[in-house]
């Protein structure tokens, strides 16, 4: 990076470009306002400065219509930015479905993402240009915030939760990714780069990684390491749900309450098992806190999902699965349909 | 009604001598000068905390001191200047030195709360100064969790003590004058008749005693936490740390209108005295503050856009954070009305208060665009932030202070400051202030994050201008800590009305006499009313 004079930051999303245009009219007004309020205390101050000790001055009667006016324009002016703002916000807070997911955990002081193919990477992120992108975030001790300029996003990403945030880059490059809340000792180390790549190039570095399992065939190893498929079994019914086909559908409690099986929802019922019990079942499950790192959770939620019918999931990034889950899928494993579903 | 005679012998500085008069006075007025003693050395001290972040931040790496110092004093920095300096600064020092006098009052309500409330602050500040002096607190003045719970290492429950402690003194003071203002105005005072700086301190003081409980209860929260592991902020006790967000911002954002409302006060005096006219809008500007003081309450989630609140409550507060800028509107549009065919006259005090007008309609303007949800994501977090808040509370609030302190200042000294050093030193600090902060919106919107002790090359043009600013805008304050202790001995012989003005306080000798009023005033006529004053004079 060039330490060069910039006025604007770089405008690298489809989300930079509207918060610009939003900027400008914001501008404009505050232009408008400033402006003239400068220069009527100038225009003012100038023309009627006192010009003896024993000046009287007279009283502006009929105030009404002028108080109506300053109160009324300045009101609507503004509705105008609330509205507009809102509706930006609205899509900044709404990824497209067909937004391919990446994993962030963040932690003092360094940003770990995971990509679904299993390539992980520290205070970097690569992503293929002209291709919507959802983070999925959560922290494994404070908060923090996720911020890259370029593409005006930021969302906090706090400890036992997940946020989310999307971008869809437009220009190829290197763009700085920042910690935006403070952190502690080494907030302001907590940086790194997003590269934006060409599509070809990115599937390039995607395939040249270091031969990782993707996120999904981690998790299953991870299901099976923790014994999880014992109960909660795929091929019979088992003492817990069969988890085929849970991801993204609501559930039936005990209560009567439905809730969705959301990432948050899996997290929980991993941590804190008694929280939400499916109706039928009972509250038997042991809690995998302390067992589980947020990582190890981000894979096991990925797994779970590939058990389902998501679009998204069906359709990766890359034709050929790693190695390691073609092999998995031959020996053993819960889930044989989704992986036929994965494997074309 | 005017006794004006300069030669009188005692006033409440001179009844009485030696420390103890001092330490143990129930005199308003003798308390708002320990008020203006201790904050303005917090002041100082906070300064000095701004001129080594500004000298770190002269370099991109952090090269003069280390990381955890660096955070260690913007921490304190804030605490500082929020919880020592602008809370108090304004309604503890020009509000208590003027409440009882403006509305023709011997004392408040309560004198020995009132003094039992600078002991407050003075605890609360030991305490600080004492976590400050064993190795500092490093959570920045916001504590968020669960890193002041459960991750940082320095004193933050001592720090927590003592900002609730101090956080007492500023409600008993609101609780003083909100009963002094019901109770004890003189006769013919009516509420339409009072200054407009009464209604600014009354609107203050409903938010200090409604909003620091809050603040209160949620430092406890975050020492019950910390120090008993009860889990009530960190998830991994079972807590909820966007609670902890709601509850501060709960309090510190109409925190902010405690900061700014006496300012706003201040200015619609000075504007009506140095332009000899009525302020415009009376009943405008002072329903606009209570307006403030009651919006201000609805609208802390403007501070947690990016928090992971849910989508619509931001929109709600987006939208609820654009009805609470309108009474602010309504105020710099009646100012600058009120200049309209004035007899207008370029003393220091009025200088202050153009330069309030203008800085502060430029922080309100960028306030609007925070409350903007969708710019908001991209500067929330970064430099515009501090920028923006700086022109409301530097540009603002202690221009106001400063414009109040040159106003009054006969008044409280009995001597006159040295105009033209006077006059010089607001040039510097306008020119000065600008120069540190406007390079801060565009370093902020180009995406340079707050709290940053290294950061990359790209923005170190802005922030050499901002220190650069930063040196200037040190002198422009010390010319004046000079100048008015110079005052005190050199000054020319105040009279009672220096600036011709209609508000009580002038009607009686400056300084005062102990009991403030020979004779107790009766008001028959509405504030500011020159006409009023110019017959008195001759009559």
């Amino acid at each position: 990076m060039n330490p060069q004079f910039q006025l604007l930051p770089e405008q690298a999303s489809t989300t930079a470009v509207h918060v610009d245009h939003l900027s400008i009219y914001l501008m404009v007004v505050a232009m408008f306002f400033s402006t003239l309020i400068f220069a009527l205390i100038f225009v003012f101050a100038i023309k009627y400065r006192r010009r003896s000790e024993h000046e009287r001055t007279t009283e502006i009667t009929r105030a009404l219509p002028l108080e109506i006016t300053w109160t009324v324009v300045p009101f609507l002016l503004m509705m105008v930015m609330f509205g507009w703002g809102a509706s930006v916000f609205f899509e900044m807070s709404r990824p497209p479905d067909d937004a391919m997911n990446i994993y962030v955990v963040g932690k003092q002081w360094m940003w770990k993402t995971q990509h679904l193919e299993g390539q992980r990477e520290i205070n970097e992120l690569h992503v293929p240009l002209g291709r919507p992108v959802r983070l999925t975030m959560t922290s494994e001790d404070v908060i923090h915030s996720f911020y890259m300029p370029a593409f005006r996003v930021k969302f906090d990403v706090l400890p036992g939760r997940y946020t989310t945030a999307w971008f869809n880059p437009t220009k190829p490059g290197k763009y700085h990714l920042f910690c935006a809340e403070y952190c502690g000792t080494l907030h302001s180390g907590m940086i790194g780069w997003i590269y934006v790549m060409e599509p070809a190039e990115y599937e390039r570095w995607l395939a040249g990684g270091t031969g990782a399992e993707s996120l999904a065939s981690n998790g299953q190893k991870l299901f099976e390491y923790l014994a999880c498929a014992n109960c909660h079994r795929t091929d019979k019914p088992g003492r817990c749900p069969n988890l085929t086909g849970l991801f993204g559908t609501p559930v039936t409690l005990t209560t009567g309450q439905k809730v969705m099986a959301d990432e948050s929802y899996i997290r929980e019922s991993i941590l804190h098992p008694g929280a939400k019990i499916v109706a039928g079942y009972q509250d038997i499950m042991p809690t995998f806190q302390g067992l589980v790192s947020e990582e190890d959770l981000l894979q096991l939620i990925e797994y779970i999902k590939s058990l389902s019918k998501q679009p998204s999931m069906a359709a990766p990034t890359l034709g050929a699965l790693p190695p390691g889950l073609q092999k998995r899928g031959t020996t053993a494993g819960p889930a044989p349909r989704a992986q036929q579903k994965k494997n074309p | 009604m005017i006794t004006a005679t300069a030669e009188t012998a005692e006033n409440y500085l001179t009844h009485e001598y030696g420390v103890k008069s001092w330490l143990l006075t129930q005199d308003h007025k003798r308390i708002a000068l320990l008020y203006l003693a201790s904050i303005s050395f917090f002041f100082f001290l906070g300064g000095i905390f701004a001129t080594v972040i500004r000298l770190e931040l002269l370099t991109p790496p952090g090269d003069l001191v280390s990381s955890q110092t660096y955070n260690k004093l913007f921490t304190l920095h804030g605490v500082i200047m929020v919880f020592l300096f602008l809370i108090p600064s304004i309604p503890a020092t020009l509000g208590n030195f003027l409440v009882p006098l403006m509305i023709g009052a011997k004392d408040l309500a309560f004198p020995k709360l009132n003094l039992l409330s600078w002991y407050l602050l003075m605890a609360g500040g030991i305490l600080v100064l004492y976590a400050m002096l064993i190795g500092g607190v490093d959570t920045g003045w916001t504590f968020y969790v669960p890193f002041s719970t459960s991750y940082a290492n320095t004193y933050v429950i001592l720090t927590a003590v003592g900002i609730f402690i101090i956080g007492f003194s500023s409600i008993l003071t609101g609780l003083n004058f909100i009963v002094t203002i019901h109770r004890m105005r003189a006769p013919g005072l009516t509420w339409f008749r009072l200054p407009l700086f009464i209604w600014a301190i009354y609107a203050t003081s409903l938010i200090q005693v409604l909003g620091t409980p809050v603040l209160a209860v949620t430092l406890l929260l975050v020492a019950a936490e910390r120090g008993l592991h009860l889990g009530i902020f960190d998830p991994a006790l079972g807590g909820d740390p966007v609670l902890f967000q709601h509850l501060f911002w709960f309090y510190s954002h109409p925190a902010v209108y405690i900061m700014v409302l006496p300012g706003m006060g201040v200015i619609s005096e000075l504007v009506s005295v140095f332009s000899r006219k009525k302020v415009f809008g009376y009943k405008f500007v002072a329903f606009s503050s209570v307006a403030i003081a009651v919006l201000g309450f609805l609208v802390w989630g403007h501070h947690m856009f990016v928090s992971s609140q849910s989508v619509y409550a931001s929109m709600v507060f987006s939208l609820l954070s654009f009805l609470v800028a309108v009474p602010s509107a309504i105020k710099v549009f009646n100012w600058t009305a009120t200049l309209y065919k004035g007899s207008i006259s370029y003393d220091t005090p009025m200088l202050y208060a153009f330069g309030f007008i203008g800085l502060f309609t430029i922080g309100g303007l960028t306030g609007t665009f925070l409350a903007t949800l969708g710019f908001d994501v991209h500067v929330t977090d970064t430099y515009f932030v501090v920028a923006h808040f700086h022109y409301i509370m530097v540009g603002g609030t202690l221009m106001a202070y400063l414009g109040g302190m040159h106003y009054w200042w006969p008044k409280m000294t009995g001597r006159m400051y040295p105009e033209g050093w006077a006059k010089l030193s607001a040039l510097v600090v306008f020119l000065g202030f600008n120069l540190t902060f406007f390079p801060q919106f565009i370093m902020g919107y180009l995406g340079m994050p707050r709290r940053y002790h290294a950061y990359p090359e790209e923005f170190q043009v802005y922030h050499v201008l901002s220190t650069a600013g930063a040196s200037v805008l040190a002198v422009g304050y010390l010319i004046p800590a000079f100048y008015f202790i110079w005052s005190l001995r050199y000054g020319q012989i105040a009279p009672a009305n220096p600036w011709n003005a209609t508000g009580l306080e002038w009607q009686t000798t400056s300084p005062p006499p102990p009991e403030n009023f020979e004779i107790t005033p009766v008001v028959t006529y509405e504030a500011y009313d020159y006409t009023i004053l110019e017959e008195m004079t001759v009559g």
